[in-house]
């Protein structure tokens, strides 16, 4: 049994790295917003922990859905404009529309995680 | 930040003027997909990259909070209210704060942290010479922290719109030297000895402590602006108008007219002598 179908046709793929971005953007700012209101007795070191893994996870999962983009544009052995009006065509421009969100994605998610370098603590 | 800006301006720009002045040759698709790819996506990316962690990393110095030691522990809180300024004064030591308003004094050279407040709608407090605004939002407790680096009287005004006399909601902030700002406290501290004369007994008479404060007086009330020192303060009705005799009478007398949307009624049918009473001796709560 394969995990990853061999072939997924349908547009909704189009937004997976998007959409994990939206979700890694809300869970970031909702786990510091949440855990400086509450103040634990952990510190501020689990908001770090945690969105250093929630950012992993992301990367992770836009790299996945990446390389099944590249996979549905053939691994690259077609070029773009993929304008006739085939299914063939459809398929590749949507995997390589999809793998340019990828990036797009993978981009964002550093730039959201980015401040966690400079931020050690809730202010008081 | 601004450097790295226009040098990017300049970039794109130059690269606009060659794209339309040569003349157009052909070049290889391969090379045309790379100049894509890295001037058009990978280059852009790793810049913006790194000028985000530049503008990151000054971030702190451009809205500091106060380190812990760094901070004098004076914590002022400001709250809103339509349409003035109520000031209370936290001690280091966790004393009995210190009420005022309208007027905010701060020592010179020492990081003091504000907390915002307000109890109606939203407001905006800003000392433009010493830093950026911050809302003071109901249900919340906004933090900043000013530095003031020169003493000085400074203008702070109401910067969201609240209501009909947002643009007559003022307030002077005064950086002072430490000491003197110390010894400025510890007079606050206690009630103005002022001058016993008879507008303190008219003033209570007359039920005005049921909106007002004034120390030392069986003047409790929190409705209004504390009027405990107010002789001392350069302005009445958060920056209205001077505090002189005449002002203080025509305030006392039509609130309404000089500050439309204020909560104090009128207080003309008192007789004239009254009113003059009234505001000498407030005059003289220094």
């Amino acid at each position: 049994m394969r995990i990853i179908p061999k072939e997924v046709e349908t547009l909704w793929t189009l937004f997976t790295a998007p959409v994990i971005w939206a979700g890694h953007f809300l869970a970031c700012y909702a786990l510091a917003a949440i855990w400086c209101a509450k103040r634990g007795d952990l510190g501020f070191a689990v908001v770090q922990a945690g969105i250093v893994a929630m950012t992993l996870a992301a990367l992770a999962m836009i790299v996945l859905s990446g390389w099944l983009a590249w996979r549905q544009w053939g691994f690259g052995t077609n070029d773009p404009p993929h304008d006739d009006p085939s299914a063939t065509d459809r398929n590749l421009f949507q995997g390589f529309a999809t793998l340019l969100l990828c990036g797009l994605s993978f981009v964002a998610v550093l730039y959201v995680a980015l401040p966690l370098l400079f931020i050690d603590g809730c202010s008081s | 930040m601004a450097i790295a800006g226009g040098f990017i301006w300049l970039t794109v720009i130059g690269l606009l003027v060659h794209a339309t002045r040569h003349e157009r040759t052909p070049i290889d698709e391969r090379i045309a997909s790379r100049l894509i790819f890295w001037g058009g996506a990978a280059i852009p990316s790793l810049l913006l990259f790194l000028l985000l962690g530049y503008a990151l990393w000054l971030m702190p110095g451009l809205r500091p909070f106060a380190r812990a030691g760094e901070a004098n522990g004076l914590r002022i809180e400001v709250t809103g209210e339509q349409f003035w300024w109520r000031v209370a004064y936290h001690p280091a030591d966790g004393g009995v704060p210190i009420l005022s308003a309208n007027e905010i004094r701060l020592p010179v050279g020492e990081r003091v942290e504000f907390l915002l407040k307000s109890t109606d709608v939203i407001h905006s407090f800003w000392i433009p010479a010493l830093g950026g605004k911050m809302d003071m939002i109901p249900g919340r407790v906004n933090r900043l922290s000013l530095l003031a680096t020169k003493p000085g009287t400074y203008r702070g005004p109401c910067a969201e719109y609240c209501g009909t006399s947002h643009a007559l909601m003022t307030f002077t902030a005064v950086a002072m030297q430490p000491a003197a700002f110390g010894e400025w406290l510890a007079v606050r501290a206690n009630p103005s000895p002022g001058a016993s004369l008879p507008g303190r007994d008219i003033f209570l008479r007359n039920g005005c402590g049921a909106c007002h404060r004034v120390a030392g007086t069986q003047a409790e009330g929190g409705v209004g602006p504390d009027l405990s020192h107010m002789g001392s303060r350069g302005t009445i009705g958060a920056g209205v108008l001077p505090t002189d005799d005449e002002a203080v009478r025509s305030f006392i007398a039509h609130p309404h007219l000089i500050k439309p949307g204020s909560k104090m009624p009128d207080f003309n049918m008192l007789p004239q002598q009254d009113i003059a009473e009234i505001a000498s001796w407030l005059k003289g709560l220094e």
